[in-house]
């Protein structure tokens, strides 16, 4: 019971601490991510090159996943 | 056995974050959408050649919205495939065969999200794959924070050809979780995590390992359950260039790790040429039952250079002209990359002279992409 006591007196400090704190607001605006939206930024530019590359690559290493690429995977053997 | 209860786990946790988000996105209703993809259209030529292989052939990809809120896209991919790989000209005779891959998508963009349901179909003459995929890319935090989750359910059909008896399955689970951050207003960061859990025939039907120099059927295990990693970060240098970095580690139950690393730099120049450079490092451990001549009697052995000790060294450019383009009508480029592949194998012996067996491939990819 004690500790049930001392757990709920930290979570409410810890709450009215971070209640006191700023939540933090996206600090680059719209306007202001013209650099951001510029073709040389994209991570993939062109969907079937960028699959085929991730096909070859499937096909002679062991290591796969997490590209980025969407759906991902080889369909063969 | 061991490798699918993590598996299991891991499936039931992600379903569950899949499905309350796919909640949140359809209760909410439709007030603001995300932009669709815009409309495309791109048709490339491929090429790959090296180590006895060459696989070439079209593909193309068609993508319209309709009525603003769905975007559907067609895909079409052929391999034609001469193969005469050190594998096949020192157990068996080369041969030719042809891989067609179909793909069909549909982007609904509902308020910050967008939903993708995907299905694909891949066929070989001894080897077919049909999968789903949903992936759903939530916009939040003002617009700084894209965060992507996204599932594949795939299930192979493998056949041999001699053997008309031979009939096997697998199947494929793949979990993915990705955060994109924009930094400041010239950087943007990433995180991507992939879980793919497989079960079934998992080898190659032709291949063959070395035990105690004799030839024998490879046999793999019926479960992998894998885990991937990546960190990429990409900034805008200011003078109409940019600069990437990315990083992934792999690890999976076979005992295969690996370490990727690839850096780029792209720079416009003039009014209608854009180019890419970069430079890729890959290398890998060797699977639990990999041996290049095994010495004693196991229940898995392999001899698949795939899941030997490896190194992969890949330098890469990539040249987009601006063709024609009719503001707000379309924009035609005409694209040209190149790759070039050196793997070094550090224990796959070349039984045709008894040397360490390395390759040079080399990678080509003429395409047209349009938007419309």
């Amino acid at each position: 019971m004690t500790s049930r006591v001392g757990c709920l007196a930290i979570a409410l400090s810890v709450l009215a601490v971070l209640g006191g704190c700023a939540v933090p607001q996206p600090w680059v605006k719209p306007y202001e991510r013209e650099g951001l939206s510029d073709p040389i930024m994209r991570l993939n530019r062109d969907a079937l090159a960028a699959k085929h590359s991730e096909h070859v690559r499937d096909i002679r290493e062991a290591g796969r996943g997490a590209t980025g690429v969407q759906g991902g995977g080889c369909g063969c053997k | 056995m061991a490798a699918s209860k993590p598996a299991d786990r891991i499936n039931a946790r992600l379903l569950a974050a899949l499905a309350s988000l796919l909640g949140g996105v359809f209760v909410t209703g439709a007030a603001r959408a995300v932009p669709l993809p815009e409309n495309r259209a791109e048709a490339m030529v491929h090429t790959y050649k090296g180590g006895g292989v060459t696989a070439t052939g079209p593909a193309l990809l068609v993508r319209k919205s309709i009525a603003d809120k769905i975007s559907l896209t067609g895909t079409y991919y052929l391999d034609a495939v001469s193969n005469a790989s050190i594998d096949v000209v020192t157990t068996a005779s080369p041969y030719k065969e042809n891989r067609n891959d179909f793909g069909l998508a549909a982007d609904y963009a509902v308020r910050d999200s967008l939903v993708t349901l995907a299905v694909g179909a891949s066929k070989e003459p001894d080897y077919s794959t049909r999968s789903l995929s949903l992936d759903i890319a939530q916009e939040t935090f003002g617009g700084m924070t894209t965060v992507n989750v996204g599932f594949t359910r795939a299930a192979d059909e493998v056949t041999k050809i001699g053997d008309s008896s031979f009939l096997d399955q697998a199947k494929h689970w793949q979990f993915r979780l990705g955060i994109t951050q924009i930094l400041t207003p010239k950087w943007l960061a990433s995180v991507n995590l992939e879980a793919i859990a497989d079960t079934g025939y998992l080898g190659n039907t032709y291949r063959v390992a070395r035990v105690f120099g004799a030839a024998v059927p490879e046999r793999h295990p019926r479960t992998r359950s894998s885990r991937a990693v990546k960190f990429r970060a990409i900034g805008n240098l200011g003078g109409r260039d940019a600069v990437r970095a990315e990083y992934r580690y792999f690890w999976d139950t076979w005992d295969i790790k690996a370490h990727t690393i690839e850096g780029g730099y792209s720079r416009y120049f003039g009014q209608s040429f854009l180019a890419d450079g970069y430079v890729r490092y890959y290398t890998q451990t060797a699977a639990l039952f990999y041996s290049d001549n095994a010495q004693g009697e196991t229940t898995y052995v392999s001899r698949n250079r795939q899941l030997s000790n490896f190194d992969n060294l890949v330098i890469g450019g990539k040249l987009s002209f601006d063709w024609k383009k009719q503001p707000g009508l379309y924009d035609l480029k005409a694209n040209a990359g190149v790759e070039l592949y050196n793997l070094k194998y550090k224990n796959f012996t070349d039984i045709r002279n008894g040397s360490p067996y390395s390759l040079r491939a080399a990678v080509l990819q003429l395409y047209l992409t349009a938007t419309y």
